[in-house]
């Protein structure tokens, strides 16, 4: 049947095997295997030049994978041309074309796939986004509100089993931001595509999506739904890019069924076996900033709670919902608090003597081998990437 | 003091637009007496040349003013062949040239954009003949082609598309140079094929460049005498209309009948060009 020349029923999975896509001089992605099932909206997270958007731009049929095969629901579109596969974007330049109206930039790919009443369609899918007052308007006469609006009506009115969306609301400020990722959602759940979302905003990949991969340097990281990878990130990368992490290096010196003893510079830390990477040598354990009490004098040793301390505050920043405080001790370096303000004024001021305990359900060990930000590859705008597909073609 | 500073402000405000437009009026003034000087004097000075009358001395190349309307008529009763050969000649220059320039800037333009290099190299190549004399090259031509082809139309024209060549590549290229190729990325991920694309969007938003291209071209190729003179590409059944103003003015020192033919010609390229540019849709370049 002739594919592109139907509405999509509902969206399709999108399987992506053994991809990799080499560029002169540089790999962007190395070797990646992804199932993204029909209808779920999947995020993919990771800084400026780590693979995001050439993932998506293989995907779209923009860029030929080096190796690797790419089938949605099912069929391999590897060799397929951009045009004759069932997939939209939203590009981050939104790439309105600025000699046509709303209307017609809305009704562009209708008419290509000779769809009938493509302009009652189009009127539909800009009322959808509250824009048919402006239809007979030109791109450049809109907001960029309105036209990242517009570009996402001229995407969704095509119904495609799989919509791609490039950092659509990065050029948004943060309030219509906040609404945009409300009302994607919400058309998502309406209409039952599947959404590939690229962002380098983790706040946005959480709010948003069911699973979330963290990409890093062309590889995925981890993959999994936000609660999954905020409380249980298996790598360092992954613990300092979603949200932020207090990571010590310690030794491993014992362990039972249910969990390991660490040993950090004469502190005892507990991480059970389910939580850890590694189970023996140096490795790197964390645990998040808000899952740690301060105490003013050493708590009651406790099998089930990890202690550090003595430290002193070196900082304190009241923001309103919480307080951050910096604890700093030759022991353990610097390590962040953020206490909830259940109780008003802060419970400990500048300088103060202070130990920190936290569950040891709540720690994390992770799988490097030690330490490393990841210095991340120069940066490849999508411009850059555009130019040079145009070249090789 | 407050007041004092109020009532500065005020009049500052007042000032500016009057103080603005005694700026812009000296920046202009160059260019207006420019255009006093080498356009507006020259064509009064014309026009009163188209009416004048044979002088009673009868002697060769003497005038007196008149108002002799009819200069105009014999012009067009005796030259409308040349006149209508002219514009022909230069459309068909025009509609050739244009069919080898547009993929040229398309390939300088966008195809090696990425390359910086070999852009420059590229560009240099339009624009190297330019070092050497237009009338030099076009008499190499002559000695190039065979010699049954020189006095024919297709030396002409093929004279003429050579030579106005780069003015048609430039002002292409500058406007496919600026084409957002994202664009072109989002017209085949809205389901169209490669041509379509072109024509729905690369073509669209290079047409200024097209128009000026061709515009600045078909001006001069109207006007040409060098190509179509029997010295260079030319022979006795390819006069243009450039060539019989050249004779008259020069030759036969037939002032009036040049002078006439010359604001004909004005005329009918005023016009093809307006209708051209409404049509296209690109009056921003008027």
């Amino acid at each position: 049947m002739g594919a592109v020349h139907s509405f999509a029923e509902a969206g399709a999975d999108l399987e992506l095997v053994g991809i990799q896509k080499r560029f002169p001089g540089f790999t962007a992605i190395e070797n990646l295997d992804l199932l993204i099932p029909a209808g779920s909206f999947f995020a993919l997270l990771g800084p400026s030049g780590c693979g995001k958007t050439t993932t998506l731009r293989l995907v779209a049929g923009l860029e030929d994978p080096s190796a690797g095969k790419i089938l949605i629901g099912g069929q391999d579109v590897t060799a397929l041309k951009p045009h004759k596969r069932q997939v939209n974007t939203v590009f981050q330049s939104y790439a309105l074309f600025p000699h046509m109206t709303i209307l017609e930039n809305v009704a562009f790919g209708l008419r290509r796939r000779k769809v009938v009443d493509p302009v009652g369609k189009a009127h539909e899918a800009l009322r959808l986004v509250e824009l048919d007052h402006v239809a007979d308007r030109k791109p450049a006469q809109l907001s960029g509100g309105q036209q990242q609006r517009v570009a996402l009506a001229r995407a969704v009115v095509n119904r495609p089993s799989l919509l791609l969306l490039d950092e659509p609301l990065g050029a948004l400020d943060l309030k219509l931001r906040r609404q945009m990722q409300q009302e994607l959602k919400q058309i998502q759940q309406e209409v039952g595509l599947t959404f590939l979302h690229v962002t380098h905003d983790q706040e946005e990949a959480m709010t948003m999506a069911d699973t979330v991969a963290v990409m890093n340097k062309g590889r995925i990281e981890q993959m999994g739904a936000p609660e999954e990878l905020y409380e249980l990130p298996k790598t360092v990368f992954v613990a300092n890019f979603l949200g932020q992490s207090n990571l010590f290096e310690v030794n491993v010196v014992g362990s039972n069924d249910q969990a390991i003893q660490t040993d950090l510079n004469g502190s005892r830390i507990t991480v059970p076996r389910s939580r850890t990477q590694r189970d023996s040598g140096a490795i790197t354990v964390g645990v998040r900033p808000e899952k740690l009490r301060l105490h003013r004098e050493a708590p009651q040793a406790d099998a089930s709670v990890n202690v550090i301390g003595p430290g002193r505050i070196t900082d304190v920043s009241f923001i309103g919902v919480s307080t951050q405080y910096s604890v700093e001790a030759p022991e353990f370096g610097v390590v962040q608090v953020f206490a909830q303000n259940v109780e008003s004024g802060p419970a400990a001021a500048l300088g103060d003597e202070v130990w920190l305990s936290w569950h040891a359900n709540h720690t994390f060990g992770l799988a490097d081998d030690r330490l490393e930000t990841g210095a991340l590859t120069s940066e490849f705008t999508t411009q850059a990437i555009a130019t040079h597909a145009a070249l090789n073609e | 003091m407050a007041f004092t500073a109020f009532s500065a402000t005020a009049k500052a405000v007042d000032q500016a637009p009057r103080k603005r437009g005694w700026i812009a009026l000296l920046l202009l003034a160059p260019g207006i007496a420019y255009m006093l000087l080498f356009f507006v004097a020259p064509f009064i000075q014309l026009a009163i040349t188209s009416l004048q009358a044979p002088a009673e001395t009868g002697g060769i190349g003497q005038y007196v003013a008149a108002a002799e309307f009819s200069n105009y008529w014999v012009a067009m009763q005796e030259y409308w062949p040349q006149l209508l050969r002219s514009f022909v000649y230069a459309v068909t220059a025009t509609i050739i040239g244009l069919l080898i320039s547009y993929p040229v800037a398309y390939l300088i333009g966008v195809k090696v954009r990425s390359k910086p290099m070999l852009q420059g190299i590229l560009l240099i190549l339009v624009i190297a003949p330019f070092f050497i004399s237009f009338l030099l090259r076009t008499l190499a031509w002559k000695s190039i082609l065979p010699s049954e082809l020189v006095g024919t139309h297709f030396s002409v024209i093929f004279g003429l598309v050579y030579n106005f060549i780069p003015f048609m590549v430039l002002p292409m290229f500058a406007s496919l140079q600026a084409l957002d190729l994202r664009l072109v990325e989002a017209g085949s991920d809205l389901y169209a094929s490669p041509a379509t694309t072109f024509f729905k969007i690369t073509l669209p938003l290079s047409m200024p460049g097209v128009v000026s291209g061709t515009l600045l071209s078909f001006i001069p190729m109207s006007g040409d005498y060098v190509n179509a003179s029997r010295e260079f590409l030319g022979g006795t059944g390819t006069t243009m209309i450039g060539n019989v103003i050249e004779s008259n003015f020069l030759q036969t020192q037939n002032y009036p009948m040049a002078a006439s033919l010359s604001i004909i010609l004005m005329v009918i390229i005023l016009v093809i060009v307006a209708t051209y540019v409404r049509k296209s849709g690109a009056e921003d370049l008027l």
